[in-house]
């Protein structure tokens, strides 16, 4: 076997080098804490900035727009809660509008909400592609609602939403529009003005840089209650002592990524559209899902009918290959995704799923070899064993 | 791979040999979620991935609560149901280990299945043997006697030639996290409950009294309920009498208990059902020994085929007390493994 393939970067990504030595030089030299009077203190203080600067330049937006939070699902978190606290504290709105094609940590979020607090959610209805149209969020808000949130690129079905049409109907009704941008953020522009969003959440570790941090954009005059309670650090919305390190190789990661990312979406798209056309080519049988153009620049995915994404993924990786069903499950639990039965991918077909995703260091022969491997991979698996009683 | 000892041993013991193995999780079903399956709770997901991570092998888990259900579990309860003492673990390597699990296997590229099982497989004259492990004490020939010659071709028991003590001390000697964890007993699937609390609270059999009756036909006091009751029982039936009672026979049909003296539970002549053969049908009649359970001694016996060449006739040289429907028969020539079936009422 040749030197296995990454082809999961929909899950995670490698570390630009950037952010390692940020970092590497944070963790050795700089212990202060950013809240500190003395010299530590501001150096600290002075790295934190430039990363926040880094981020508000990439999201065209003021550096106090930007707070730093412990990733993603944080980000989602606090979003969602954050407006929707406030925002019945203010108005009394209690309606959170979403989409059945979000990430857990925004459904998740939704639901305890709903469950545990009083709010009432409902679910913008969404098309075969997972896409939002903007006449339905239209038909649905109201002056009620106390934040409307559709994702940007979706993770499992690649999907995206067109959030400056969606954010266009938000603001004439005045209700916030929160977006996770988590996979986007990597290879698309995520210019909060052009996207007409209000709060937009992205997670460092998607777009090259570190795990466990990440920041959620809010524009100036959203209102948001903190969820945790502590210090006054990220103005009072995000209490605790930042991870400075952390923070600083996020901000040299997403620096990174707004410099090469008109290059590096060509390189991704090329190899994605070869993706999509051999796999339907070799598997004729093989239905991709999520849009065919309106979709994350490096994703393509797929139903597999007669395989169980489990074993699919097992018997991948055993030949090289690492990918993913869409949302990743080590339990070996055969749900059928959400998602996939939310754009009304029938049941058997939705335990079927496989998502392959490709980076910045995925070659033409990386992907040639994986299309040589995946029909004979799913071959073997569809072959049943023969008198085994 | 189950986290427990046996089969992180027999991994590491491959992995030694230096053969490109990877490692499976059976997620079984198990009584509720507070009750997680003894051989799959998160705590044994957790060392099964821990020892893999240390050998150096991938590692997957393979989801077979439905089948596990409906194979296993349900064929339990039907059995209990019907007054008979099923052996599900035989039925789990029939239809779990030896069939889902090793088509899995052979789907993702395997050409062998390796299992912590106590027993050898030696290929020789006529095909593959099954033969009884080393420590006799640990033997588990017995439930893999469902095993026919397409499953002996795919399997590797690397800790057939291995006592306990000396798993264990591999498992030190290779530092596997493993090396103390105690011995399983139970049923996997019962979730630390009793059998009967299990058959009650999951199953839905309601222990119903009934009358306990002697061979006269007399009644002689009431029973608790047949599923609490096996066959050849002496304890716990709640009646002084001169000699000692034993359960002879459950009718559930009439939800009745007969019981009587030692003597009664004789049996020199069974019929067996779902016979299989390891290595396809011998001689007919076959004078072989035969095990009447998992923890039972051999004895001799004459097996005759009957019409239909899943049943069978098993006359015991001498008599026994233990012959128990529901529970397997197996035949054996010296330490070979010749095949089994079902103990009939």
């Amino acid at each position: 076997m040749s030197a296995p393939v990454y082809l999961d970067h929909a899950a995670t990504t490698p570390l630009d080098p950037a952010a390692l030595e940020v970092m590497q030089s944070c963790f050795v030299q700089e212990h202060g804490n950013p809240s500190s009077v003395h010299r530590w203190g501001q150096r600290a203080e002075a790295i934190l900035e430039q990363a926040r600067e880094q981020l508000a330049s990439a999201l065209g937006c003021e550096s106090g727009e930007v707070i730093f939070t412990g990733g993603g699902t944080e980000s989602d978190n606090l979003a969602l809660a954050g407006v929707a606290f406030a925002r019945r504290e203010q108005t009394g709105a209690t309606y959170l509008l979403t989409t059945p094609v979000e990430h857990e940590a925004v459904v998740k979020t939704a639901e305890h909400l709903a469950e545990e607090h009083g709010f009432r959610l409902e679910f913008l209805s969404v098309d075969a592609y997972g896409q939002v149209n903007p006449d339905e969020l239209r038909a649905r808000i109201c002056k009620n609602t106390a934040v409307v949130s559709v994702i940007y690129g979706n993770n499992e079905i690649g999907t995206l939403n067109r959030l400056a049409e969606l954010g266009a109907v938000c603001r004439e009704f005045g209700v916030p529009f929160h977006s996770d941008a988590v996979q986007a953020a990597s290879q698309l522009p995520i210019r909060v003005d052009d996207l007409q969003v209000d709060l937009l959440s992205i997670g460092a570790h998607k777009f090259y840089g570190p795990k466990g941090v990440g920041a959620l954009y809010i524009r100036n005059g959203t209102p948001l209650r903190p969820l945790l309670r502590g210090g006054s650090q990220e103005g009072g919305l995000r209490p605790g002592t930042q991870n400075v390190p952390l923070i600083a190789g996020m901000g040299a990661a997403l620096q990174s990524t707004t410099l090469q990312l008109a290059q590096q979406a060509e390189h991704f798209r090329g190899l994605r559209d070869r993706i999509i056309d051999q796999v339907r080519d070799r598997l004729p049988d093989a239905r991709l899902t999520g849009h065919l153009v309106e979709r994350l620049p490096n994703h393509a995915s797929f139903v597999i009918p007669g395989v169980e994404s489990n074993a699919l993924l097992a018997a991948l990786d055993l030949a090289g290959f690492a990918c993913s069903a869409g949302s990743a499950c080590k339990t070996g639990e055969p749900e059928p995704s959400r998602v996939l039965t939310a754009i009304g991918q029938p049941q058997d077909l939705a335990l079927g799923s496989l998502r392959v995703t490709v980076g910045r260091s995925t070659t033409a022969d990386q992907v040639e070899s994986f299309l040589q491997a995946l029909p004979q991979v799913v071959g073997r698996l569809r072959s049943p064993v023969s008198s085994l009683q | 791979m189950s986290g427990g000892v046996d089969s992180s041993v027999a991994a590491a013991l491959l992995v030694e040999q230096g053969q490109p193995a990877f490692g499976i999780m059976l997620r079984l079903w198990s009584a509720g979620p507070e009750l997680p399956n003894r051989c799959c709770s998160p705590r044994d997901m957790a060392m099964a991935r821990r020892v893999a991570n240390q050998l150096g092998i991938p590692f997957y888990v393979l989801d077979v609560r439905e089948r596990f259900h409906a194979q296993v579990v349900q064929f339990f309860v039907d059995g209990y149901a019907q007054g008979t003492t099923p052996n599900p673990c035989m039925e789990c390597n029939r239809s779990i280990r030896w069939q889902t699990l090793l088509e899995h296997a052979l789907g993702l590229g395997a050409t062998h299945l390796a299992t912590g099982h106590y027993a050898r497989v030696e290929q020789g004259q006529g095909g593959f043997h099954l033969l009884r492990a080393a420590d006799r004490a640990k033997d588990q020939s017995y439930v893999l006697s469902v095993l026919g010659q397409v499953q002996l071709s795919h399997a590797l028991l690397p800790l057939g030639n291995l006592t306990k003590p000396e798993v264990r001390a591999a498992a030190r000697r290779l530092n596997l996290p493993v090396a103390d964890r105690p011995e399983s007993q139970d049923l996997c699937f019962v979730g630390g409950a009793d059998y009967r609390t299990f058959l009650e609270t999951q199953a839905g059999v309601q222990p119903l009294p009934g009358p306990i009756l002697d061979e006269g036909g007399q009644r002689i006091g009431t029973h608790t309920g047949l599923s609490g009751y096996t066959i050849g029982q002496r304890k716990g039936i709640g009646i002084s009498a001169q000699h000692p009672l034993y359960v002879l026979e459950k009718n559930p049909a009439r939800n009745t208990l007969l019981v009587g003296p030692r003597q009664a539970l004789r049996r020199t002549r069974f019929l067996v059902k779902r016979v299989t053969w390891v290595s396809g049908p011998p001689s007919n009649p076959l004078r072989a020994l035969v095990q009447v359970r998992y923890r039972a001694a051999p004895v001799p016996a004459c097996i005759e085929n009957g019409t239909n060449s899943e049943e069978a006739a098993v006359t015991l040289e001498q008599p026994l007390h233990d012959v128990t429907p529901g529970q397997a028969a197996v035949f054996y020539d010296g330490d070979e493994c010749l095949g089994g079936g079902i103990i009939q009422a």
